[in-house]
């Protein structure tokens, strides 16, 4: 399940699609999960009134955490050593998002990763890195 | 801020692991994961996150004693009189980097304790958004021995205004 070092390049790639069309109800799931209810995730009328965004948005951390689900598929359960991220641009409900990592530099057991989320139009929503150890 | 217990327990991190959309049943299946090599369940990378329930005063959950910035009737459940932050907009602005150092991955049974020092304030001019304040945080979890078990680095941006579409 886990990577070896010697079966690695740098430049290789790993994607997944993390989520097609995604779901106002994965969002409140993200919530109730997380603990992190502020309403412009979930509450229309607030988004839209008050913060003044055309609908609710996916928490930054549901990106995350659906990314890190493709990195943990890659380089193993528990094999992750670092990972961070910045947030490009927001997620809106339908969004469809696609992730790949790529290989950047293998070292001393620990591979060095990139990382990129896309939406359905090509936009960055999420780039950062990772480190993992591998065999 | 703090959190002096943060209880890390199989159902949180089985509902977490399906807010994520992560099928892995490592994060629900004892037996599946003795025999993986973690050999038990084990957290998702980000769940240190949720340690939020276990925050008391952590301002993005309704409060049974306090008014909550959402939607009632109205748009806003802060009556006008009560504050004069003038409707509070996102709310506590938004999430722009996030960090996290593994230093051991951790399991239902783990009890941890959270506590969080402000880093580095730096401000921007966004095209989309006008003027940004950017603010980190750095927050240390320790586990039931004092162990250092995960180091995560946030960073918060608030916008002048919303962010164009």
């Amino acid at each position: 399940m886990a990577l070896a070092g010697k079966d690695l390049n740098v430049g290789d790639t790993y994607t997944e699609c993390l989520v097609e069309d995604l779901k106002r109800t994965q969002i409140v799931m993200y919530a109730g999960a997380s603990g992190d209810y502020n309403p412009v995730h979930t509450d229309e009328k607030f988004t839209k009134e008050i913060a003044g965004y055309p609908t609710v948005f996916a928490h930054g951390m549901l990106t995350m955490g659906m990314t890190g689900r493709m990195l943990t598929n890659y380089v193993g359960d528990g094999r992750l050593t670092k990972y961070g991220v910045r947030f490009t641009s927001q997620v809106w409900p339908g969004d469809t998002l696609n992730s790949t990592a790529k290989v950047e530099e293998i070292n001393d057991g620990l591979v060095n990763l990139s990382v990129e989320t896309t939406n359905q139009e090509g936009a960055i929503v999420l780039s950062g890195y990772a480190e993992a150890r591998v065999d | 801020m703090a959190t002096d217990k943060f209880p890390v327990e199989g159902s949180h991190i089985m509902m977490f692991a399906r807010s994520v959309a992560d099928g892995n049943q490592i994060y629900y299946d004892a037996d599946y994961a003795a025999k993986t090599e973690p050999g038990k369940i084990i957290a998702p990378p980000t769940f240190a996150q949720s340690s939020a329930q276990f925050d008391p005063d952590y301002f993005l959950r309704p409060k049974l004693d306090e008014d909550w910035f959402g939607s009632g009737k109205e748009a806003t459940g802060i009556k006008k009189e009560a504050s004069g932050s003038g409707g509070g907009g996102g709310g506590g602005g938004l999430h722009a980097e996030q960090h996290f150092e593994y230093h051991r991955h951790i399991s239902p049974g783990d009890v941890l304790t959270a506590e969080t020092k402000p880093g580095k304030t730096w401000e921007k001019e966004g095209k989309r958004s006008g003027k940004l304040v950017f603010s980190e945080t750095i927050t240390e979890y320790r586990d039931q021995n004092g162990e250092l078990v995960i180091t995560a680095r946030g960073v918060g941006v608030r916008t002048e205004r919303p962010v164009d579409q």
